[in-house]
């Protein structure tokens, strides 16, 4: 028996495996497949302030061992989502990590601060905050592209926030120096990062000889990427164990399907993680990875998920 | 949404029919729940399979019980990896299943001429549903079409079941030489038929839409969006459709589709092979795009 808890900050969940936002809706599809309450968390599709109809379509292309996407954050605005979809994640007894985001640092802390007062908050154990989406009409819009547009994010959704609810802030690998903007977000008050976000990517229709997106360039996501995250961890881990960093919980993502998988990200540095194309392939995915990967720990001889967090530094074999 | 179940299928049966590949998957509870216009989503390429993205059909014949259990079949045309590897599946081979998936064709409350119209393969659903409105008493005629005689599917099948069907192709391989749309507004007027549904490409279905309202029928379509899970969670399969309360959204065709009535569907967003945001859609962008 292995104990599977983890604790993100001030989040102390039951198990280390969520959805990943955006890959599962807001939680009643899946529902239909295992019980959403099974997971750690629940991390629910992106919301901003309004409405949003999102991009036309074609909004998908399959790639070698994943997609494209270019969906645009297509969502119903905060205050639909808190009053239907947060309390009916709330009342299966789901624990909601709230994917947020904005066109402008204020549009973000207005989603926040509306969503703080909602009466189905009690169903939020954290927010993560999508300041890396790729897929925005305005490239520059990617917060998390600039360490200096990240902090201002943060800051302010950590004002409208309640001092006890977590944040992490969703970061992108397509940046030069990865650790310099999470140390920007945690300087801003983030309790953690969720890494990583989709590579920004594109695909050409060979018969149509045209991109094959609506949208032109998309997000890249599933397997091939997994290799990119647990690099990605490898570095902020490295970065905090080296004090460069604060010390801070890190969620990963990136191309799990399976505990196997699951375990890389976990050993690189991850505290938990996430379960997001591979649903797209299996909708049970992210509840069997939870299985699995306390398979993998109990395989590997350790009695506590806590033990196997970040383990891969210290058995780096030294030249 | 209503009940969906994913099971570790079977293949028992693989045909060749004309173009296409007639597959029979064993798939115990999702016969049982399916009715006509619901669809599958199956996996391709094995557990290590690089092809990750769900392939929807929609079911053919579902048969409840039978020598192995619940069977569904689907009509498959093999032109990518994912369709091509379903196509070589052999009898005993393993296929994941999620199903059934998607609101079925509404069915006429009072016993009205129905019309049925089928675009290539796109015909796959319609002979089940020709016997579910004749259970209810209603006369069903059938059109169908396609390129050449070897891109029909179920003209034997149809001559069988309906009440009436007229045959078109492109080339004038098969029956008439035209489109489908060439023939049903006559087939509306001489039938008096007050519900047409159609099942085929888009630029087929929106045809279908005119002519029914043109002569008086409602259109009822199974509409053909790429979809990456079929389950309701990738927004990938999306269409403008204007709702009760005449604003458009961009809904999943996976669970609000894939049959939606005709006239709602914003025909005009789709052009040149990509499906605009109307700009009087909820929460549609502005200038500059999402």
């Amino acid at each position: 028996m292995v104990d599977m808890s983890t604790a993100l900050a001030s989040m102390v969940l039951p198990n280390p495996v969520m959805t990943a936002s955006g890959c599962a809706a807001n939680g009643h599809e899946l529902h239909r497949f295992f019980p959403v309450s099974e997971l750690g968390a629940f991390v629910t599709k992106t919301v901003m302030a309004a409405p949003r109809s999102g991009r036309g379509t074609p909004r998908m292309a399959e790639t070698a061992s994943g997609m494209l996407n270019s969906i645009g954050l297509q969502g119903p605005g905060i205050d639909a989502f808190a009053e239907e979809d947060l309390a009916w994640l709330g009342s299966v007894g789901a624990r909601a990590l709230v994917s947020i985001a904005g066109t402008t640092a204020e549009e973000f802390a207005d989603v926040a601060e509306r969503l703080a007062s909602s009466p189905a908050y009690g169903a939020v154990v954290g927010v993560e905050v999508n300041i890396s989406c790729p897929n925005v009409a305005n490239r520059g819009l990617v917060f998390a592209c600039d360490p200096v547009s990240s902090e201002r994010v943060v800051r302010l959704v950590r004002d409208r926030l309640p001092e006890g609810t977590p944040i992490f802030a969703k970061l992108t690998p397509d940046v030069t120096d990865i650790a310099s903007v999470a140390a920007a977000a945690l300087r801003a008050g983030a309790d953690g990062l969720t890494m990583i976000n989709t590579l920004l990517g594109m695909v050409i229709d060979t018969d149509l000889l045209r991109p094959q997106l609506a949208g032109v360039t998309g997000g890249l996501s599933g397997p091939a990427i997994r290799p990119v995250a647990v690099r990605a961890l490898w570095q902020v881990t490295a970065a905090m164990r080296e004090g460069r960093l604060p010390t801070a919980p890190l969620i990963g993502v990136g191309g799990v399907r399976t505990g196997r998988d699951a375990l890389e990200l976990v050993a690189a540095g991850a505290s938990a993680v996430q379960v997001g194309t591979a649903t797209f392939h299996d909708p049970s995915r992210p509840r069997r990875v939870v299985d699995e990967l306390e398979a993998e720990v109990a395989r590997h001889g350790f009695g506590r998920f806590a033990d196997v967090v970040g383990i891969a530094h210290d058995r780096t074999a030294r030249p | 949404m209503s009940g969906v179940v994913q099971v570790a299928g079977e293949l028992i049966a693989t045909r060749r029919a004309g173009a296409y590949h007639h597959l029979t998957i064993v798939s115990p509870g999702v016969a049982e729940l399916a009715r006509p216009g619901q669809f599958v989503a199956l996996a391709v390429g094995g557990a290590t399979s690089a092809n990750l993205l769900r392939r929807c059909f929609s079911i053919h014949r579902a048969k409840p019980s039978g020598t192995y259990g619940g069977t569904v079949d689907v009509v498959v045309a093999a032109h990518g990896a994912g369709t091509t590897w379903l196509a070589g599946l052999r009898p005993h081979d393993p296929v994941d299943v999620v199903g059934p998936l998607g609101r079925p064709f509404p069915l006429p409350a009072d016993a009205v001429p129905c019309v049925l119209v089928g675009g290539g393969y796109g015909s796959a659903p319609l002979f089940w549903l020709a016997e579910a409105l004749q259970g209810r008493g209603c006369q069903v005629e059938m059109v169908l079409g396609a390129a050449s005689d070897d891109r029909l599917f179920g003209v034997v099948e149809a001559r069988r079941t309906a009440d009436g069907v007229v045959v078109t192709t492109d080339d004038g391989s098969a029956g008439r030489r035209g489109w489908v749309s060439d023939v049903l507004g006559d087939v509306i007027d001489r039938t008096g038929a007050g519900v047409v549904y159609g099942c085929g490409p888009m630029a087929m279905l929106r045809s279908v839409t005119e002519i029914a309202g043109a002569h008086g029928a409602v259109a009822q379509v199974a509409v053909e969006e790429s979809m990456a899970c079929g389950v309701g969670v990738c927004m990938t399969c999306v269409l403008p459709v204007t709702g009760n309360d005449g604003v458009t959204r961009m809904v999943r065709s996976c669970v609000e589709g894939p049959v939606f009535r005709g006239d709602r569907v914003r025909w005009d967003a789709f052009a040149d092979g990509v499906c605009r945001v109307p700009a009087d859609t909820l929460g549609a962008p502005s200038a500059g795009g999402h």
